[in-house]
């Protein structure tokens, strides 16, 4: 079979989207491993939905991979500890400028595994969900949606297709690039696991033309002898911003649209990060929860881009001293892609599992701001098909009761509109005020 | 790094293309044909480009320091503006019409609308109309060109001796900036490389309107070379402000000029219909805007009757 058959082309395009830099400096270093830090500092509400109650107390000795927080809420994810050492304190401590509900972990260094983790047993369809919930796992989305409430869909919809995205849209991002290179046997491995326990028919693995390693690889396994009745297929998509975004690869992938406010489980889909699948896998094999991420470190202030495995609650400053500093002229750390990320207001801020990448910028010349010269360049980069400055000029104008026909509640503040700007209006900012005061309104 | 960080929201990073590059590649685009209207109408078309574009920027720098407002000129809209006014007269205009047409464009048509972004016509081809209404002796009258090409009145009016080929490198009279269709040409593929502009107003319009011409039995190559309509299309009929954001949109608006052209041309008592369609059109581009909105992604299509 020629190598183009077994590469599907996107069964859709996308409207719009942004081509930007990709900037993957770090696509072929291998991730280094950080040892622990002194201290870290776990916050117990990694996650949307429930914050988790602490079950350790100052003194107790934990290990690594120890549960720490557990809530009795469906929406939530448990923490474990990433080190391991004596718990210092729990409760509220200000990290990155925020008031921060955390159990703090002086390292031993030693990083002694907890004897009790042992192999998890798939036996039956639930338990991929159950071993999501007990790994830890969160979505990498910016709200840290729990992973198992994604593979736990309702009864009557009827999944005909698991979508592994390694799309990784974000320039600099490559965590999810060498997840598949590392730990491509985890990967493939999880990929089979779900597919024949969850009895889905058709996997199609979403990967951006940018990668050219990783498709490679993936694409001897899409050969692979197992692959006898051919429904677990490679897809190539455009190096195009955002094809990582949910409902862009849903679309790119089946060609069906998510419509507003549904779940992919309502289109027969169940969408999985390629890292959440090695992670799953990885724990379903030995136990170990979710307790380390591999961090992109990179960035306009950064000399030495590289990946690194990070336990999870050690403090940006620290993984930034280990990375090697940056220059000088650093004004911004991004937590996460360029496009999407948020900056933290101070380095003590932590890493959590929602994140893949700490980037470190330099200042830079604010460009000057015009009017809006209506090129109509926003409207035709917005995925979501919105008229971004039309919610501008409202906005602008107070006009809020237009925010509804505007339809900003399917803004996804991907940044593409921003982004495009020629005038350098804050749009997806603007998007954001407007998203917020729409649900307000409604209420 | 020192203690403070730079606190923003998301995207962190934006294209580098400005509304000032932007404004800049149109004047790149703009200039061939310009200095080949100064080259072939001699000095009085240097003096006639220098003052409309000075008096444009002079006038929107005055504007903004009365009213306090921020300063603008920097953003260029203001040398485009002026110097496709200037590009637009003919080149024995005295100078002081070229300096009432600037001062119309940037202060009635565009500052006192809001400024850039915000004139819902385009303020040089608006000046023009207001010029060629007010001083229809002045914009109507072509001086021979200076170097040894063909001497006539504008082609649209007697097109007796003229061929193709000095048609098309703009061997003739006509307005300062009008007369080369390929120096002109040449700027539009210019602007649709660097993705100022997509090709489908200009394409919709020219192609329209020499669809029409054709079928009328008119002379399509002499009607598509001559007159304004390659400035217009290309350059006036694809400005931002006034025309339509969706492809859609494009495409009804180039074609409605193009319709407008020819019915001006062919039944109309002016030689030229460039201007007169393209500010009607400019009037409709909310209504068209209206029309070709799109429904947002995974949105439920609504059926009529609902
Ligand atoms: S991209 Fe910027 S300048 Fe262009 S229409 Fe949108 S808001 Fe206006
Ligand atoms: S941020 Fe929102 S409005 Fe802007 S391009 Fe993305 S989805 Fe569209």
């Amino acid at each position: 079979m020629t190598k183009t058959e077994k590469i599907l082309r996107p069964v859709k395009h996308i409207f719009g989207g942004a081509g930007l830099e990709h900037h993957k400096n770090t696509a072929s270093f291998e991730s280094v491993i950080m040892p622990p830090p002194d201290t870290v500092y776990i916050p117990l509400s990694q996650h949307i939905g429930a914050p988790c109650e602490a079950l350790v107390k100052k003194d107790d000795y934990v290990y690594v991979g120890t549960k720490i927080g557990e809530s009795a809420g469906f929406v939530s994810a448990p923490i474990h500890s990433s080190v391991s050492g004596t718990v210092v304190s729990v409760g509220e401590k200000m990290l990155g400028g925020n008031c921060v509900n955390c159990v703090e972990i002086k390292s031993d260094g030693e990083m002694k595994k907890d004897p009790s983790l042992e192999p998890f047993s798939v036996n039956c369809k639930e338990d991929i969900a159950l071993a999501a919930k007990l790994c830890g796992l969160v979505g990498l989305g910016g709200a840290g949606f729990p992973t198992h409430v994604k593979l736990t869909p309702p009864k009557e919809s009827k999944i005909d297709t698991l979508i592994i995205n390694g799309a990784e849209c974000e320039p600099y991002i490559t965590s999810d690039n060498r997840e598949c290179i590392e730990n491509f046997n985890d990967v493939i491995e999880g990929i089979y696991l779900l597919k024949s326990k969850l009895e889905i028919k058709r996997v199609v693995i979403c990967i951006e033309k940018n990668k050219p390693r990783a498709i490679d690889r993936l694409y001897r396994m899409a050969c692979d002898h197992r692959d006898f009745d051919d429904s677990v297929k490679l897809m190539c998509l455009p190096s195009r911003y955002p094809q990582g975004a949910e409902k862009v690869i849903i679309y790119s992938a089946t060609g069906r649209k998510l419509p507003l406010g549904k779940l992919p489980s309502d289109v027969g889909c169940i969408v999985m990060n390629i890292t959440s699948i090695g992670t799953l896998y990885r724990f379903i094999t030995t136990g170990m929860p979710l307790v380390s991420k591999r961090i992109t470190f990179d960035g306009t202030a950064v000399s030495e881009p590289k990946n690194i495995i990070v336990p999870i609650g050690t403090p940006i400053e620290k993984v930034i001293e280990f990375a090697g500093g940056v220059s000088e002229d650093a004004d911004k750390i991004i937590i996460g892609g360029p496009m999407m990320g948020n900056c933290v207001a101070s380095a003590d801020s932590v890493i959590e599992k929602r994140n893949n990448a700490i980037l470190v910028m330099k200042r830079e010349k604010e460009q000057d701001a015009t009017q809006c010269i209506r090129c109509g360049r926003c409207v035709m980069a917005c995925p979501m098909q919105l008229y971004p400055a039309m919610v501008e000029s409202a906005y602008n104008k107070g006009l809020t009761e237009n925010y509804e026909k505007l339809n900003v509640n399917y803004c996804m503040e991907c940044g593409s509109c921003s982004y495009v700007c020629p005038a350098k209006r804050p749009l997806t900012q603007v998007m954001r005020v407007a998203k917020a005061e729409l649900r307000r309104q409604k209420k | 790094m020192n203690g403070m960080l730079n606190v923003s929201s998301s995207p962190h990073i934006r294209h580098f293309d400005t509304t000032k590059g932007i404004m800049a590649d149109v004047i790149i685009a703009l200039l061939p044909a310009a200095i080949y209207g100064c080259i072939l109408f001699g000095f009085r078309a240097v003096i006639l480009l220098c003052v409309t574009v000075a008096s444009a920027v002079l006038a929107e720098f005055i504007w903004n320091k009365i009213l306090h407002k921020r300063q603008t000129i920097g953003d260029l809209s203001a040398i485009v503006t002026g110097l496709l006014l200037g590009m637009n007269l003919s080149p024995k205009v005295p100078v002081w019409v070229a300096i009432i047409g600037s001062v119309v464009a940037i202060i009635v048509v565009k500052q006192m609308f809001g400024g850039l972004g915000h004139n819902f016509v385009n303020p040089a081809i608006a000046a023009r109309i207001v010029l060629l209404v007010s001083f229809p002796s002045y914009m109507t009258s072509f001086s021979e060109p200076v170097s040894d090409a063909i001497s006539s009145a504008t082609p649209l009016v007697d097109n007796t001796g003229l061929t193709l080929k000095s048609l098309f490198f703009g061997m003739h009279s006509g307005c300062i900036g009008e007369t080369s269709a390929f120096l002109l040409i040449l700027g539009g593929i210019y602007l649709m490389v660097r993705r100022v502009i997509f090709p489908v107003i200009p394409v919709c319009f020219i192609g329209s309107f020499a669809l029409l011409t054709l079928i009328s039995g008119g002379n399509v190559g002499v009607q598509v070379l001559s007159g304004g309509l390659m400035l217009g299309a290309i350059f006036m009929a694809t400005d931002y402000t006034t025309s339509p954001t969706m492809p859609l949109g494009k495409v009804i608006f180039g074609i409605g000029c193009g319709v407008i052209t020819f019915a001006i041309r062919q039944f109309g008592s002016l030689p030229e219909g460039v201007s007169y369609s393209i500010i009607l059109m400019n009037i409709l581009v909310p209504h068209i805007n209206k029309l070709t909105l799109s429904k947002p992604f995974g949105a439920k299509e609504v059926k009529a009757n609902e």
